[in-house]
């Protein structure tokens, strides 16, 4: 685990006015509309956003899987080919890359010996915590285990951007909580590290800065923290029989006001503000919940309902 | 690099442990070989060349004929491997690779060719067995030139790998390679003159059953100018397709 600080790059990752435009029966659709991205060496992204939301998109087309539209994409000085030649990119990509007639252990020694300056064989079986498997097949893997093995393929790389889209999809909370013990280990040697998402606690928990994206364009990008702040709206829910809805939607901290029967719900930018204001205002309001909108719920809130995804 | 050789290694290997295509590809022409040529062990008219009969017997006919045929599918096997590998995101995988396109191109001739090299000896045993016999330069003779007649095969199959999905392929394989080898003479001595064999002259298959015809005494080389010029044309066209398809299938930016 030793890092070799002064062989990093400085120049990272610049992505500059992509667009791509998909056919569909129904008509074009804009999956990325004009995004702009700019990641310094040794930053740990998450790209997060709802299914549908381009995260996808914009992680092919920076991988040069997919041409862009429009846009110029740029990695550490280079085309993604010329990053990828020199061995400077690993990825774990959403569907396959396990072949069959391979054992675990081969399947990792074949991948390394295609890198330059690959971590060991026994070094990533050890951190992905795999040597259970190390003699199986790659076909007679669980769906869990053919995660792990792949998770193992990217590290195996050594590269200095390490690119994961929904790293964590096929993994139970065990296993997810360990991935990111190890990805934490592997950003530590100063890796570039982006990923997509769409759980917001793993963005927040392991991301330094978030990049929330829905209907193709950057809605928001900042320190998680930030991020976490904007997206994290949540909802006020009370009995409040014969309630006057409009009185409510003044209070302090709430944005609008919904009603179920004898609930209110209430969508709050400041729920602390918003219950504060509610308790001496409405003393008959019982049965309180408070809780986090989903993230759906926030990027509704944060970029307008009424955005249409096809042109 | 030593990665382009693991890689290699790494191929080869898999494409031995792949039983089914194995046994489909390089043990089915043995069984048919038998099945055909043991009957008619002591047939010794079966040869035509250019329009000439030679004596040649059943034995060393079908072992060239179903040598065309294993040659055909080992080859065009290569390109079910792609097709599958392609389906589960393989080659995608292997894009993100510094291995570059010419290494894993080269990895799967290699492996191509193997494949056809097994087919070729273990078809050569079988005709030992049933008793052909033939001077050693002439075993040589007869290997390279169905060597190089394999060219187009094995540029096929790689070609097809990339452009048909695993369900397409095994029709287009099993058909294609039937087709190739009924025209081109592998079931039965295509004779006489006309339009027909004008048409299976221009084949590919043709001249690799032709390859066969070595030792029979009377031309040096059995397949002539035109023999020549028709496997060049199939090779350089066959090479052409794949790099096309390899190259649309995995375009880079």
């Amino acid at each position: 685990m030793t890092a070799d600080v002064t062989s990093l790059p400085t120049t990272g990752i610049s992505l500059r006015g992509l667009t791509k435009t998909f056919k569909a029966p129904q008509g074009p659709v804009l999956a990325v509309r004009g995004i702009d991205i700019d990641i310094a060496p040794g930053e740990t992204v998450a790209l997060l956003g709802p299914n549908g939301a381009g995260k996808s998109t914009t992680i092919d087309m920076m991988l040069g899987l997919l041409p862009p539209d429009a846009g110029t994409i740029t990695l550490f000085g280079g085309t993604p080919a010329q990053a990828i030649a020199a061995g400077k990119i690993g990825a774990m990509l959403q569907v396959g890359s396990v072949i069959q007639d391979l054992s675990v252990r081969e399947m990792l020694t074949m991948m390394a010996s295609l890198y330059p300056n690959p971590l060991g064989v026994d070094e990533v079986i050890e951190l992905t915590k795999i040597h259970d498997l190390e003699g199986r097949k790659t076909t007679k893997l669980s769906g869990g285990q053919t995660q792990r093995l792949r998770f193992a393929i990217g590290l195996i790389s050594n590269a200095d951007l390490f690119v994961l889209d929904e790293p964590t999809v096929a993994l139970d909370v065990e296993a997810r909580r360990d991935f990111w013990t190890t990805m934490r280990k592997f950003a530590s040697r100063g890796k570039t590290i982006v990923f997509a998402t769409h759980y917001l606690e793993e963005a927040d928990a392991f991301a330094d800065r978030i990049i929330l994206m829905a209907h193709g364009r950057i809605v928001a990008d900042g320190p998680s923290t930030e991020i976490k702040a904007t997206v994290g709206l949540r909802t006020i829910r009370a009995t409040l029989p014969n309630a006057d809805t409009s009185a409510l939607a003044g209070l302090p901290g709430v944005t609008n006001v919904d009603t179920r029967g004898e609930s209110v719900i209430l969508n709050c930018s400041d729920s602390d503000l918003a219950l504060r204001a509610l308790l001496p205002a409405y003393p008959a309001a019982r049965d309180i919940e408070v809780s986090g909108a989903g993230l759906e719920e926030a990027f509704l809130a944060l970029t307008g309902d009424n955005e249409e995804v096809t042109a | 690099m030593n990665g382009v050789a693991t890689y290699t290694r790494f191929e080869l290997k898999r494409t031995f442990r792949n039983r089914r295509s194995f046994i489909f590809s390089l043990i089915f022409p043995v069984i048919m070989y038998f099945l055909i040529a043991a009957p008619n062990r002591h047939n010794k008219a079966f040869g035509e060349s250019n329009g000439q009969l030679f004596p040649i017997s059943a034995p060393q006919y079908y072992m060239v004929g179903l040598l065309s045929f294993g040659v055909m599918v080992a080859g065009l096997s290569t390109g079910a491997r792609i097709a599958a590998e392609r389906q589960v995101g393989w080659v995608r995988q292997l894009r993100l690779t510094p291995l570059s396109p010419r290494a894993y191109f080269r990895a799967k001739v290699a492996t191509g060719y193997l494949m056809i090299c097994i087919a070729t000896a273990l078809l050569y045993v079988s005709g030992t067995i049933l008793g052909v016999r033939l001077p050693a330069t002439e075993w040589v003779h007869m290997t390279y030139l169905v060597l190089i007649a394999a060219i187009p095969f094995a540029a096929l199959g790689i070609g097809l790998g990339h452009l048909l999905t695993v369900d397409s392929m095994g029709p287009a394989l099993g058909g294609g390679a039937s087709l190739f080898a009924f025209l081109g003479g592998t079931w039965f001595p295509l004779t006489g003159h006309g339009a027909f064999i004008e048409f299976c002259q221009l084949l590919p298959s043709y001249w690799l059953v032709q390859a066969g015809h070595v030792g029979l005494g009377v031309h040096g080389d059995p397949w002539g100018a035109k023999g020549w010029i028709v496997v060049a044309a199939w090779s350089a066209a066959m090479i052409g397709l794949a790099r096309l398809l390899y190259q649309r299938d995995t375009k880079r930016v």
